[in-house]
């Protein structure tokens, strides 16, 4: 009974932790259309700035969380205004522009790798928080904070884009940028806003992950991968799905991780593979 | 299919590639050891490069699975080398690559090419797990050990490799399928209503390109004697090619090529001293390239060079 | 037998429909015009002949033969060619290799590259884009684009084309240089069916013609007819009237 508990409760958090990832995920391709392969990296960077932070000023994960969401938010809307704008402008379709700046993302996932590497080294590391079990019933504290952060951030999130006007606009564009900009959205603002929130919210899943698993700087990579999974399996585009996808993803995950650790990867693959046999679409897909 | 030219440049150019043919066919039996390896190198990297634009180079559809491909190669050369004959491993490789390009093919080409992208993407990851939890299971051990193969054998066997790459890709390039697939990249709606059965023309050429990765695969594990998923399965087999073919260009043969030996050569001397900041510095190169450069370096030496010669503005 | 036939075709998007239980056909050597306002579903039903796009429901045969699952790839090859209101060239290629594409594999069966670029040759010169050839076909004018495409979809000696706004954009000399190619078309055998907005040339050109209005049918037959129909000429009301006409 324990172990069903125990199940639910980190199967809940690792699930709103890849629905974190993957909603940043979804943001940055369904609306701003960028494949971004190096969204991993930046999870990677947000778990080392709370390892970092913690290590040589203590200070409290929970703080430094909105500090990896900020840094790399603002990293993200730079890296659009720039980088990104840049190729869209020289683009001569929205084909190519998704080719190139998936190939530059790819480039980016190696910039950002090694400047990590060469700043915080290849070892694992842990952060040592909230480390103690809440005695009652026995559950990792930090594992319960990290689960309500999560929630906290998905409904302020899901408020943000249902009911704020910066929200709406973001919708409008990822539907329809044409029609946005001739109804007065200022499109790049929009998407250089929407890149960076979804790059923040990997930032922020970051610094949670850290503070509940070891981190090393060559995480990223299979983060990316559970991202690209999740936003299949919720519905290309669908940030909702997004969210419903990861939910399931991480159970499904802890589950199997139950049973036999090795096969997680695995079963990733089989669900990977069988959605795009019998449903690419996805759970919310048009 | 093409009516051929005779002009003085085209002969130029075959007398120099049939110089460097003959020199790199002699080179074993000039010198030995460190220009051997390093060529070897070259050509391992030309390979890869060739083999990735005779797909992603006309389609647009940007295949990261290379390094799937290359470490199967690894393991067939690691499980089949000593029994099998070293010719006979690097056949095997280019035929086990085949299948699985098929059946990754036939699952993600009918579909939008960013999901054949995010699966190609993810399917390395994968098989190095997949591979991981296999060999826990039938070996034991977490890699293997390879029958090796002396440094003229494998410089030989590359040097076939890149050659017979080469003119794949060349008669690809000339021949009705490359046409097709040239089509179904310019517009791939109207390549389908101009009879072309597209997703058949891009399963097969990815493939075809799939062939030449295992082989070099294979004929690089047999320079090690150990392999593990890790060394076999690695991201940056995926992403070396891409680097090469955006910075030498993909609109021409060798293009690849001269974008595969500048880096190899770059990468060779930094490795040893700085190995986190030469992949930093790529992927930086990656990233201006694509700013900058998308027709690659031969694309922008031309630009220069019509300029230059004041001649009719290129085409867009 | 008509030569294509449609029966209740249907195609919805979400809640709109586009297209709605349309019964059309067209016999062999026939030109028909399928006009219609802006959105009245016109290049939508190419779409489904082509198989651009699925139908929802609804029945489309071409020579008796059911086609309405078909992939486009194999449309084209059983003898329904088509061009498109967007060109679509391929623009990084020389125009003879462009219609060598259509001839190539546009019949399904296997054809020698000199056989092809016969073909290709004689189509062009059709649309007297020969001279052209070598050139880049995102080089040439839009006009000269349009023809490129026809000569691509005439290269496999289609039975049926289906030409989907070939003058728009013309001046009114080139409208009718392209109103006499569309009838040399037929004189080689060809069956048409054309979408046109310019009045004038698809009134004097086709043979019949089917009016669509909001996905829906609404009148059928000759050009003198339908120009007399009470309905059509309700919904043409407030149109701008076209230079041409």
């Amino acid at each position: 009974m324990v172990v069903v508990r125990d199940i639910i409760i980190t199967g809940l958090l690792l699930g709103g932790i890849f629905a974190l990832v993957s909603v940043g995920f979804s943001l940055q391709y369904g609306v701003g259309r960028v494949l971004n392969v190096s969204h991993g990296e930046f999870i990677m960077v947000g778990s080392f700035i709370t390892f970092w932070l913690l290590g040589s000023a203590n200070i409290n994960p929970l703080v430094s969380m909105v500090v990896s969401g900020v840094f790399v938010f603002a990293i993200g809307w730079f890296l659009y205004a720039t980088l990104f704008r840049r190729l869209m402008d020289t683009s001569p379709s929205l084909e190519a522009f998704e080719g190139k700046s998936m190939l530059a993302a790819f480039g980016l996932l190696y910039v950002v790798q090694n400047l990590a590497r060469i700043i915080w080294g290849s070892q694992t590391q842990n952060v040592i928080f909230l480390n103690r079990t809440v005695t009652a019933a026995e559950i990792p504290l930090n594992r319960l904070v990290a689960l309500g952060v999560v929630v906290v951030i998905s409904v302020l999130f899901y408020l943000f884009l249902a009911r704020t006007r910066m929200g709406k606009a973001i919708r409008a564009s990822g539907q329809d940028p044409t029609t946005a900009g001739l109804m007065g959205v200022n499109i790049h603002g929009v998407l250089a806003i929407c890149f960076g929130l979804g790059l923040g919210m990997a930032g922020v899943a970051g610094s949670l992950i850290s503070t509940v698993y070891a981190i090393n700087t060559s995480m990223g990579l299979q983060y990316t991968v559970i991202a690209m999974i999740v936003v299949v399996l919720g519905g290309l585009g669908s940030v909702t799905g997004a969210m419903i996808g990861g939910l399931i993803l991480g159970v499904v995950s802890q589950l199997v991780t139950y049973f036999q650790p090795t096969m997680t990867f695995i079963a990733y693959y089989a669900i990977f593979i069988v959605l795009l046999l019998v449903r690419p679409k996805g759970i919310m897909g048009k | 299919m093409k009516t051929t030219t005779f002009s003085k440049t085209r002969i130029v150019s075959l007398a120099v590639l049939a110089v460097i043919f003959v020199v790199l066919a002699l080179l074993p039996t000039i010198t030995e050891g460190y220009w051997i390896t390093r060529i070897s190198d070259y050509m391992r990297y030309a390979t890869l490069t060739v083999a990735w634009v005779i797909f992603s180079g006309p389609s647009g559809y940007m295949s990261l699975a290379t390094a799937a491909f290359y470490g199967l190669g690894f393991y067939i050369a690691a499980i089949a080398n000593g029994p099998v004959p070293f010719v006979g491993v690097i056949i095997i490789a280019g035929i086990a690559s085949f299948v699985v390009a098929l059946g990754i093919g036939a699952l993600t080409l009918r579909l939008r090419g960013v999901y054949f992208t995010m699966f190609t993407f993810a399917v390395v990851l994968l098989i190095n797990s997949a591979v991981l939890e296999v060999e826990r299971l039938v070996t034991g051990t977490r890699g293997r050990f390879v029958e090796t193969e002396t440094q003229a054998a494998a410089y030989y066997a590359m040097f076939a490799v890149v050659v017979i790459t080469l003119l794949s890709a060349y008669l690809i390039r000339r021949s009705r399928h490359g046409l097709a697939l040239q089509s179904i990249g310019e517009y791939e709606e109207a390549a389908a209503h101009s009879g072309i059965n597209v997703v058949r023309t891009k399963v097969l050429i990815f493939a075809t390109s799939s062939v030449f990765m295992a082989m070099a695969g294979a004929i690089i594990a047999t320079r090690r004697t150990y392999i593990d998923p890790g060394i076999a399965f690695n991201m940056t087999t995926s992403f070396l090619p891409v680097l090469m073919a955006m910075f030498g260009g993909m609109g021409s043969l060798f293009g690849p090529v001269i974008g595969a030996v500048v880096f190899t050569e770059l990468g060779d001397q930094l490795l040893t001293k700085f190995p986190d900041l030469y992949m930093l510095i790529f992927g930086l190169v990656l990233i201006l390239a694509i700013t900058f450069m998308p027709n690659g370096i031969l694309g922008l030496g031309q630009q220069i060079w019509r300029r230059m010669r004041g001649g009719r503005r290129a085409p867009a | 037998m008509h030569l294509l036939e449609g029966e209740g075709v249907t195609k919805h998007f979400g809640g709109l429909a586009a297209v709605s239980d349309v019964d059309f056909y067209v016999d062999k050597g026939e030109i028909l015009g399928l006009i219609g306002p802006n959105g009245a579903g016109k290049t939508t039903l190419f779409n489904l002949i082509s198989a651009a796009l699925k139908p929802t429901t609804g029945k489309i045969t071409f020579n008796g033969r059911d086609i309405t699952s078909l992939p486009a790839f194999k449309i084209r090859r059983l003898g329904i060619a088509r061009t498109f209101q967007t060109v679509k060239i391929f623009p990084h290629v020389p125009v003879l290799r462009n219609v060598m594409v259509g001839a190539l594999f546009g019949t399904g069966r296997r054809i020698s590259s000199r056989e092809a670029q016969k073909k290709a040759e004689e189509a062009l010169g059709f649309v007297d884009l020969l001279s052209l050839k070598d050139l880049l076909a995102g080089d040439l004018t839009l006009a000269n684009q349009k023809r490129l495409e026809v000569a691509r979809a005439l290269a496999s000696d289609p039975q049926l084309m289906l030409l989907d706004e070939l003058m728009a954009g013309l001046t009114a000399t080139e409208v009718t240089e392209a109103m006499g190619d569309v009838r040399r078309l037929r004189d080689r055998g060809v069956t048409v069916i054309m979408i046109e907005h310019v009045m004038q040339a698809i009134m004097n050109t086709s043979d019949r013609i089917v009016v669509l209005d909001y996905g829906k049918k609404i009148a059928e037959g000759t050009p003198a007819e339908v120009a007399a129909n009470e309905k059509v000429i309700e919904v043409y009301l407030g149109e701008e009237c076209d230079v041409a006409s």
